[in-house]
């Protein structure tokens, strides 16, 4: 439960504001970062922590793009592919990405459920395009060269955490 | 010279609190409260002709006069939503002299003597957000904001919020629907949110920009005759250039507004890449109408009015170049494509209408176009433009308007009106 684990943060959250409502994306952020996605459950809680409909707040995870309402690789690639990002390749960008992780060229989830990899819209980043964001992390002035490391370095990271779980 | 808001390009570590009170930093603060009413740190914002930075250019000195002096509950939300395709310097003032912003948005909080400052990023400023609670918590253990600030009985604490992606939340009634923790949808105006009514839980608000605010600590220390002599009388003042796309130099440009065109690409930027010439423009991201580039554009000043003359608007003054191998029907596919992703849904011509414009555009691009759709396309914006809530609608329009109006013949090729090729798209549509 949300409210026993993470009461100091949760107040933290409600200090700011005059209305708990105002509460429900830091919330929802936080949902997310427990449960790896936002769970139908975790609606519930927020509802309850915020003292509104779980319909309300289902309407509010589901209209932006940074909450997740299905289970996501452990590294969420959100690749910018707007259009001065693509003017500087990012299309061809994230079709080579895709492709080296074996996934269709809409992108989607491998099958070891490691990386999910999806377009985006303008980052603020187009100087420093090909682009992503990994984790709500930027990564920028990418090449697939400068890619292939990073997802190496991520494939690493993933198993040594696991060997640690084991 | 000396830049006046990107100071970060000439002292690298400003965004530390004592490198930028070394550097004459919360000066401006200091000087509004102890020296000057709140009335008169409007007048002298009003003087200085400093318009937003955030895309609509109101007089920001106005806009703060609007807030009635009675109310008792008062707020200043800085806008750093910043998620205009081709727009990066809230980004970096935020990340390299966070500082300057916070100074710009106390100065803001005492004009109107807010009681609370909301900074709204956006979600993706994930980082940028963390790192901006530190120097604001820096600041308060100055009491620079807090109580009793600076002993002048005046009270005022600042915090971030984070959104979550969506890039209607930037328009400011539904950034502020979005703070209160509502779906991020615009409001009906009036009450616009500087009236009772109308703000941060229907209390007078100002919105205002990160860049607007970046400028106000200059203007309160060297007032606005000074600020006035940068730039030209209409547009006063140091703007930031983000320049994009096919170009040798892409980044920030922070230079006085009334420069031309020509001087910003080719001279600052470094021209377009490879020997290309240049062939569209976006001035103002993707939600102002392309220019073609020609000499009569190139050699026009950059000022609000003077862009607005060409047919266009100097808005954030994001500068999307595109050179002579650029597919415009691709590029308006993409800028569709966004506006589409982006509508919030709430009002019917813009919810369908940028459905059907994507539809077309996807038959186009995949070479299923007929003449008809070009009528389409003409005809679907008359449904939309001025028949929607907020400014997005109208933004749809202009990248389908624009490049018919400028790059007809590249559509028409499309649905075979003229027997030329197809250009095949630069990246791939
Ligand atoms: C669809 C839409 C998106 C907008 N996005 C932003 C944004 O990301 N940042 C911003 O400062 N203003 C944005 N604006 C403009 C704001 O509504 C508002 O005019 C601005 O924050 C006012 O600040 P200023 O007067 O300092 O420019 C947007 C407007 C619209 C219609
Ligand atoms: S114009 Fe579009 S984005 Fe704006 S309120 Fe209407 S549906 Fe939402
Ligand atoms: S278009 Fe990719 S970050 Fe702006």
């Amino acid at each position: 439960m949300l409210a026993e684990k993470y009461a100091d943060r949760i107040a933290k959250i409600f200090a700011k504001y005059p209305d708990k409502r105002s509460g429900v994306m830091a919330l929802l952020y936080l949902a997310q970062e427990e449960y790896g996605w936002v769970t139908p459950e975790a609606l519930e809680e927020v509802a309850a922590l915020c003292d509104i409909d779980p319909t309300q707040v289902q309407s509010i995870a589901g209209f932006y793009t940074m909450y997740s309402e299905k289970p996501k690789g452990r590294y969420w690639l959100q690749v910018c592919t707007d259009l001065p990002c693509a003017l500087r390749g990012a299309d061809e960008f994230y079709r080579q990405l895709c492709e080296y992780l074996g996934l269709s060229e809409e992108g989607g989830t491998t099958a070891d459920g490691l990386f999910t990899v999806e377009p985006v819209m303008c980052l603020a980043a187009c100087d420093k395009a090909p682009m992503l964001q990994c984790n709500f992390h930027y990564h920028e002035n990418l090449d697939m060269e400068k890619m292939k490391a990073l997802i190496e370095q991520w494939r690493a990271e993933a198993s040594r955490s696991d060997g640690d779980r084991g | 010279m000396a830049h006046i808001l990107l100071r970060n390009r000439d002292i690298a570590d400003i965004w530390q609190f004592e490198t930028y009170v070394a550097h004459g930093g919360y000066e401006g603060l200091r000087k509004a409260i102890k020296e000057h009413t709140p009335a008169e740190v409007i007048q002298i914002v009003m003087d200085s002709n400093l318009r937003g930075r955030g895309g609509a250019g109101f007089p920001t000195g106005r806009k703060w006069s609007f807030i009635p002096k009675d109310a008792p509950i008062k707020y200043v939300v800085v806008n750093a939503d910043e998620s205009e395709p081709g727009t990066f310097k809230d980004r970096e003032l935020l990340e390299k002299n966070p500082h300057q912003v916070i100074e710009g948005a106390m100065i803001a909080a005492y004009a109107i003597q807010a009681t609370a400052v909301y900074v709204y990023c956006r979600g993706e400023f994930w980082d940028l957000a963390h790192a901006l609670e530190e120097r604001i918590e820096e600041a308060r253990r100055a009491n620079l904001l807090g109580e009793d600030i600076l002993g002048s009985g005046w009270s005022c604490n600042m915090y971030v919020h984070l959104g979550a992606g969506a890039y209607i939340c930037g328009e400011e009634s539904a950034l502020l629907n979005s703070l209160q923790g509502l779906l991020g949808q615009p409001r009906v105006r009036p009450p616009f949110p500087a009236q009772m009514g109308g703000g941060l839980y229907y209390q007078p608000t100002v919105v205002n920009n990160v860049e607007t605010l970046a400028n106000v600590p200059w203007i309160v220390l060297n007032g606005a005759a000074a600020y006035k002599e940068i730039g030209t009388p209409e547009s006063p003042g140091p703007k930031i250039f983000c320049v994009s796309g096919h170009v040798e130099r892409p980044g920030n440009y922070e230079l006085p507004l009334g420069l031309t065109f020509r001087e910003l690409i080719y001279e600052h930027a470094g021209g377009i890449p490879n020997g290309k010439r240049l062939k569209g423009i976006l001035p103002s991201g993707a939600s102002g109408p392309v220019l073609r580039a020609t000499d009569e554009v190139l050699d026009a000043p950059l000022t609000y009015e003077s862009v607005a003359a060409l047919g266009s608007t100097l808005g954030s003054a994001s500068f999307i170049l595109m050179d002579e191998d650029t597919d415009m029907v691709w590029a308006a596919a993409k800028m569709i494509h966004f506006f589409k992703h982006e509508s919030c849904g709430k009002c019917t011509p813009c919810r369908e209408g940028t459905y059907w414009l994507e539809r077309i555009y996807e038959r186009l691009l995949d070479g299923r176009g007929t003449p008809r759709d070009l009528e389409l396309l003409e005809s679907v914006p008359r449904q939309i433009q001025g028949l929607t809530l907020c400014a997005l609608g109208d933004f749809a329009c202009n990248p389908v308007l624009s490049t018919l109006q400028h790059f007809r013949e590249e559509y028409e090729r499309y649905v075979g009106l003229t027997d030329a090729v197809p250009q095949a798209a630069i990246a791939g549509a």
